[in-house]
């Protein structure tokens, strides 16, 4: 399938349902043969409910396969006499004399691509190869961004910035995911992504800038600590606002496709976004406007201090895109090899096809919500403990290094001794750095200053001047 | 005639900013003849601006297939096609952060609301994602994009489809909001707000769609612009200032041929622009009259009558021989039925009243309803 056509409404009412958007199948891209494997596990899943229920009915879970597969793939032996079909406004749908409701959910949860274990241990060559120089390189930016998680943290707490945003836990979902994208792909980003950045090239020193609002913060100290933004980077300003990114990326995605640019968007989500009108809309029309965006949710299992479980009662994130029409796939949120890729099929398959992605990210959220949660008031420490250390995503990544014979102990001395230091004199710098001119109160409310703006800034200038005393002493102007 | 004093401009009472008579006159004398209803000129603008930028699309819901729900998108998903006449999914707040996220990317969406009434399920993205992008992102993030529809009361749709918008949209900043009324308004400022860098909210009025209004040679031009921040004073006075916008403009140079009648020079100001307000042709024009009577079909909290009174009374207090006066919508939700409807929003009668009672004329104490 190529880019957009114009086809007439009729035409695509009449194609949509011969696409299969019913059932998880994955069209066989080039260059993203290792898939096939997981294709195959995975409608063998399908294909196993559906034989199996024909045989074990209960009052409401009553699972026929015909739900599963498009109608030119139906092969269940029911129907002697040959279904009635009728071409219902969205396509041919078969009529059926058994009174079936959809269950809420699968029997098991959709199951979940993971490549490493725990111990850094293959369990299958089912996944892109990357080069022992990336691996290296992703391995650093995850030791990085944990780095400078764990010392901005402790900043805050010293009282040195007002606020902090940590993704402890989700170091794979940062790096691994950014390093399967191109520059020329646009990142939507919620606010615990900024491994994302950092793999782009936003540097330390930049990220403590924006922490301590200075003259030298590429955002001009309008935003709070970590709503990073770099239009350079191609990394799109984060803003508070929950899941208000999700509908963007596709509007994004519309313009690249309208370009024919050969690149496609990607927009981060929690588990507590997909619950926004927002998230539902952009999936929605991202299908409909086939848009070329890659849905990337980290269900990190905590919404602030909302368990998924009152979050939401679907099985996760990864069956709602099959309600949208969308492609979609469960990984290990903890396993960068995984995300990568995962990441990096998406990519293409949003690009060649013209379509959305979704990935469902499993993780878990090993830092507080932000510099103003505590949570082990509403989680144990334990369980905080054991995701920290069991499940941890950059030790695991490393023992796989070891394991392939591209990193030592001593390269892990010497690494985390270098970002320790980057890290502490990036901050030391920052904090002595002057604070913005007051000339930036005004600028950028509009294109250009209007005139309004321009008397208020001449009136303030002249009451700093009139009184010096009332104003901080490094207050420039 | 009256005896209205006049005050005597006292040395050094003007401001820095001067008072500079910025010419608002009029471009077309009408010497063609030629007249264009609104919907018509809405129409043209878009066209020729999506003609002339192969970036610039349109969405929102019907204004494809059904040529528009008020039918001002008509032929446009014939000349353009589906990838620029975009019919949407029902879900403003969706669109609208879609539209938002392309402007983000270098497109120039033009967002149609059914009314604007329906903006509000879309209001987080026009003001959080919109508004405050350029100044949130330094300047990294620039946000094109137009959003507009009918906006205020039309006849009869009640409570849910008849509230004015231009009051809340015009506090924020990093928005600019503009109010056409008659159709060289509405092809010279929907222009504008297409090629300006920001974000506009264009408020159209639906029962203004249908009206048609002479409109010059120059206006029919396609590099034709009006800029962004200027009233126009529709007719010139010398008795008392009304300030006016959208339909209200219409009912105002009513209101002044009543009153001229009667021996009361009214100066019609029709804002053209919510934010930015021109402060100085209203304040120019109140120094000159010394009375102000501001009309809005809104409600009267914080309205946009507010807002110029408290300017004149900042700029020109020493200028106001009379309190302003303010009509407005009444402060209820909007009724259905049409002689409530009609007591609800502000009749020519209630500004003719207005501006006597500014004159300290006398007006007669039983009206009919």
């Amino acid at each position: 399938m190529g880019f957009y056509l114009s086809k007439s409404r009729t035409v695509m009412h009449n194609l949509k349902p011969k696409l299969g958007s019913l059932g998880v199948m994955f069209h066989q891209s080039s260059g993203i043969a290792s898939f096939s494997h997981h294709q195959e596990s995975q409608s063998g899943l399908i294909k196993n409910l559906g034989a199996g229920s024909c045989n074990r009915p209960t009052l409401f879970t009553i699972w026929r396969s015909e739900h599963f597969k498009a109608e030119k793939q139906l092969d269940c032996k029911q129907n002697s006499g040959g279904p009635q079909v009728l071409n219902f406004p969205g396509g041919n749908v078969k009529f059926t004399s058994e009174l079936d409701f959809l269950p809420e959910g699968l029997e098991e949860r959709v199951h979940c691509y993971r490549i490493l274990d725990e111990n850094g241990q293959l369990t299958s060559s089912n996944f892109v190869q990357i080069s022992d120089e990336l691996a290296v390189r992703m391995y650093t930016y995850m030791a990085m961004l944990q780095t400078m998680d764990t010392i901005f943290y402790e900043a805050q707490r010293q009282g040195r910035i007002s606020f902090y945003v940590t993704a402890i836990g989700e170091e794979a979902i940062n790096i691994a995911s950014a390093a399967a994208l191109q520059l020329d792909d646009p990142v939507f980003p919620q606010y615990r992504e900024s491994g994302v950045l950092l793999w782009r090239g936003f540097t330390l020193q930049e990220f403590a800038n924006q922490c301590f609002g200075n003259k030298n913060d590429n955002c001009k100290g309008r935003q709070m600590p970590a709503h990073y933004g770099s239009v350079k980077h191609n990394y799109f300003t984060v803003a508070s606002t929950v899941a208000t990114q999700v509908p963007h990326a596709v509007g994004a995605a519309y313009s690249l496709k309208m370009d024919r640019i050969n690149a496609c968007s990607i927009t981060y989500f929690g588990d507590g976004g997909t619950s926004t009108g927002d998230f539902h809309a952009a999936l929605n029309f991202a299908a409909v406007m086939e848009a070329p965006v890659i849905f990337f949710c980290r269900n990190n299992g905590w919404a602030i201090s909302t368990p998924v479980g009152d979050q939401f009662r679907s099985d996760g994130i990864v069956v709602r895109g099959q309600a949208y029409g969308v492609h979609s796939i469960r990984v290990d949120g903890n396993d960068a090899l995984a995300i990568y890729s995962a990441v990096r099929a998406a990519r293409q398959m949003a690009i060649t096809e013209q379509r959305p992605v979704l990935i469902e990210a499993l993780t878990y959220r090993g830092g507080h919500h932000t510099t103003s949660d505590d949570s082990t008031r509403y989680r144990s420490a334990e369980e905080i403990e054991w995701w920290r250390v069991a499940q941890c995503p950059v030790s695991r990544f490393r023992k796989w290094l070891e394991k392939e014979g591209w990193w030592n102990s001593d390269a892990e001395t010497e690494l985390r001794a270098s970002l320790r230091k980057q890290v502490l004199r990036a901050i030391q710098v920052a904090e002595q750095v002057e604070k913005p001119p007051v000339a930036d109160i005004f600028t950028d409310v509009y294109d250009a200053p209007p005139s309004n703006l321009h008397e208020q800034e001449t009136t303030l200038l002249e009451t700093i001047e009139k009184h010096p005393k009332e104003y901080p002493p490094n207050f420039s102007c | 005639m009256s005896a209205i004093l006049r005050k005597i401009i006292a040395p050094g009472g003007i401001p820095a900013w001067g008072i500079r008579v910025i010419a608002s006159r009029t471009y077309s004398s009408s010497a063609g003849g030629k007249e264009m209803t609104v919907r018509d000129a809405l129409n043209s603008a878009l066209d020729e601006e999506m003609s002339a930028d192969p970036s610039v699309l349109l969405m929102g819901e019907e204004v494809g297939e059904y040529q528009g729900a008020y039918k001002v998108s008509k032929g446009l998903l014939d000349k353009y096609g589906p990838k620029r006449v975009i019919d949407t999914p029902i879900t403003e707040a969706g669109f609208t952060g879609m539209a938002v996220g392309a402007a983000y990317h270098g497109l120039r969406p033009v967002v149609e609301f059914m009314t604007f009434n329906f903006s509000m399920q879309a209001i987080d993205h026009i003001i959080n994602s919109a508004a405050k992008s350029n100044y949130m992102s330094s300047g990294q993030i620039s946000v094109p994009i137009v959003f507009r529809g009918p906006n205020g009361a039309a006849a009869g749709v009640g409570a849910q489809h008849s509230q004015c918008y231009a009051a809340w949209y015009a506090s924020c900043p990093g928005l600019k909001v503009l109010v056409p009324y008659n159709s060289e308004d509405a092809r010279g400022l929907l222009k504008a707000a297409i090629r300006d860098p920001d974000p506009v909210v264009f408020l159209e009025n639906e029962l203004l769609y249908g009206e048609s209004f002479p409109i010059s040679a120059e206006a029919l031009d396609s590099s034709f612009c009006l800029p962004i921040g200027k009233a126009k004073i529709e007719r010139e006075g010398k008795d008392v200032t009304i300030v006016a916008f959208s339909k209200m403009v219409g009912y105002a140079l009513q209101a002044a041929e009543i009153l001229a009648k009667e021996g009361v020079s009214a100066e019609v100001i029709n804002l053209r622009s919510i934010r930015p307000l021109d402060r100085a042709t209203i304040n120019t024009s109140v120094r000159k009259t010394n009375r102000l009577v501001t009309v809005e079909e809104g409600f009267p909290q914080h309205g946009v009558g507010a807002e110029i009174c408290a300017s004149i009374v900042e700029e020109s207090f020493e200028y106001l021989d009379a309190p302003v006066e303010r009509i407005t919508g009444a402060d209820v939700p909007m009724p259905y039925a049409a002689n409530l409807e009609r007591m609800a929003v502000p009749q020519v009668e209630d500004i003719v009243r207005a501006a006597k009672r500014t004159c300290y004329r006398s007006v007669p104490v039983a009206v009919n309803a």
